[in-house]
């Protein structure tokens, strides 16, 4: 079968272009010594987990691999007012680190940070080689806190992250500042937005013009899919309303396809945007609203005062209902967010296998099974993780709409 | 070196989810006022029109075997009666040239009757002609044969008159 080994030969090769454009960009060089922000590899070597969580996480940079793409920064500080710049200003070195603080700013590990003492200098300053620490630290509450100190000039600085919207249970919190930058993910998403603006306004051109002519095209391609969300998810579970809520479902479905879809196509830096949880939280956000706007008076009514059970149990009924009213949009926010983000975590893992084997290119005799591994190993996930974004782009939407088909329903 | 501070996704993020929530907000409006629809609609449309399609066409091909149907009977129907007519035709002309025969039979008949009678007469009249004659004849020979005595004689004109009417042309 020559076909199906020069196919297995084309992959190979690809993988291993894959590994080597990635590699770098995975924190892996093997003349580090040059890159003076390189940090992993001077002490333990490569670091998978870093580099993992490096990868699935949101970006004040667009890493490309073999450039780094500056993006603009909205900065609010409280003290300080709202800052606009481009993060090209923070001289984006290897790593996503900032080689210049700039307003008490810095970028470490492609997220902005900033210096809370104010006897760090304004403006634009350049930083000293390897100039960031972490260290573990205990809070109040016992829980351990990671927490990134600048060196600059002989002094310690603490740097305080953005502010997060958890309230401190997922290490987050409110700080001195808030981050309102576009970042890698809304990039991504509006990217994703245009494409998609682009190829269905196309195609809905040809609709207007004569909708009873055969599909052709890109409307080919279309079609199946946009009437298999319509018979398949709006239809059984929004009855004859369907077509009111079909173009928000529609809307739903395209998106998060093609956002799952740009996060697995390698080169162009894996965004993890539906991985993400805040992502999957404004979607779901909608979704409620949506939901409980169209919301009738037998669904407030059940949610409420459930009809037909003994009156005892109607306050306890009424407890898991209003319980649930949440529960289904942050059930929609984790589900998305974690099977994406688990595929981008399977893939980074298995092409780290290589680096791992052959010990950070220190090794060449383990990069052959490194290779072998990773490369069957990535291609199996890249495989299954096709399947994981239709299956979530189709779970989400099919939930909301019986979410949707919940509310709206009559009495019965 | 375990930097989870970099762990950012899974802490919901205001900025994020402003912009997040602007752009999918902007993006539903355009993408669901300006394709999906109109396609919607646009597919709704087709369909009814695939469905009315249809319905016709089967109503067409209903109406057309209904025709045929219609054609077939009529054509059974031509057909009876075609032979209806063609075997009363035929039994109407034998019936004529049945009656034909018997009418030129009895015509005939009557010719030959009506000759009969009138060859009978012909033949009368000629007897009665040639007896007249022959009387005449006997009469003129017996008056030059016996001119003198049968004149006076009135036994004897009796007794030739007898011996005449004796003369039987038959």
């Amino acid at each position: 079968m020559p076909m199906s080994r020069q196919l297995t030969l084309k992959i190979s090769l690809f993988l291993l272009v894959l590994a080597g454009i990635l590699g770098p960009q995975m924190g892996f060089t093997q003349d580090h010594h040059i890159d003076s922000d390189e940090k992993d590899l001077t002490e333990e070597g490569y670091d998978p987990t870093n580099t993992t969580l490096h990868h699935i996480s949101d970006q004040n940079v667009y890493s490309l691999g073999f450039a780094q793409i500056p993006l603009p920064m909205i900065l609010y500080a409280p003290e300080d007012g709202l800052k606009m710049f481009s993060s090209g200003k923070f001289g984006i070195g290897h790593h996503g680190n900032g080689h210049y603080a700039v307003d008490r700013y810095v970028l470490v590990e492609g997220v902005v940070r900033r210096i809370t003492d104010k006897s760090f200098p304004g403006g634009k300053v350049a930083l000293e080689d390897h100039p960031y620490t972490f260290q573990t630290e205990s809070k109040e509450d016992g829980a351990d806190a990671e927490v990134v100190y600048l060196s600059h000039n002989g002094n310690t600085y603490r740097l305080d992250n953005k502010s997060t919207l958890d309230g401190g249970v997922l290490g987050g919190g409110l700080t001195s500042f808030y981050d309102f930058s576009i970042t890698k993910n809304i990039v991504t998403m509006v990217v994703a937005m245009l494409l998609l603006l682009w190829v269905f306004l196309k195609s809905a051109r040809r609709y207007k013009d004569n909708p009873l002519q055969a599909p052709k095209g890109i409307q080919s391609f279309l079609e199946p899919i946009f009437i298999f969300i319509r018979d398949e998810v709006a239809k059984p579970f929004l009855g004859a309303a369907y077509l009111k809520y079909l173009p928000f479902l529609m809307t739903l479905f395209f998106l998060i396809l093609t956002l799952n879809f740009i996060g697995q196509i390698p080169f162009i830096g894996n965004p993890n945007v539906t991985g993400n949880l805040t992502f999957t939280l404004a979607l779901a956000f909608v979704t409620f609203i949506v939901v409980n706007i169209n919301g009738t008076k037998a669904y407030w009514q059940h949610t409420f005062w459930m009809p037909g059970v003994p009156t005892f149990v109607k306050p306890i009924m009424s407890v898991v209902e209003f319980i649930g009213l949440f529960l289904k949009p942050i059930v929609l926010t984790l589900r998305l967010a974690a099977n994406i983000t688990a595929g981008h975590i399977m893939i980074v893992i298995f092409v780290s296998l290589l680096f791992i084997f052959n010990n950070a290119g220190q090794n060449m005799a383990g990069s052959a099974p490194g290779l072998l591994l990773s490369s069957v190993l990535a291609m199996f996930m890249m495989a299954l993780e096709i399947i994981v974004s239709l299956v979530q782009a189709f779970v989400f939407t099919i939930l909301s709409a019986s979410y949707i088909g919940a509310a709206i329903e009559e009495a019965h | 070196m375990f930097v989870l501070a970099e762990f950012n996704i899974l802490r919901p993020e205001p900025g994020l989810f402003f912009w997040s929530l602007l752009f999918f907000l902007i993006f539903w409006f355009l993408i669901a006022k300006f394709a999906f629809k109109p396609i919607a609609n646009a597919l709704v449309k087709r369909e009814n029109h695939i469905q009315d399609a249809l319905l016709d066409a089967s109503k067409a091909k209903e109406e057309l075997r209904r025709i045929q149907e219609e054609n077939t009977r009529m054509m059974d129907e031509a057909r009876v009666l075609r032979a209806e007519l063609i075997k009363e035709a035929k039994l109407q002309s034998s019936k004529m040239i049945e009656d034909a025969k018997e009418k030129a039979k009895e015509d005939a008949r009557a010719i030959v009757a009506q000759a009969n009678v009138e060859i009978e007469n012909q033949k009368k009249a000629a007897l009665r002609d040639v007896k007249n004659q022959v009387t005449a004849l006997a009469l003129e020979v017996s008056e030059l044969v016996m001119k003198k005595n049968l004149s006076e004689d009135k036994e004897q004109v009796q007794l030739v008159n007898e011996l005449v009417d004796d003369i039987h042309l038959s």
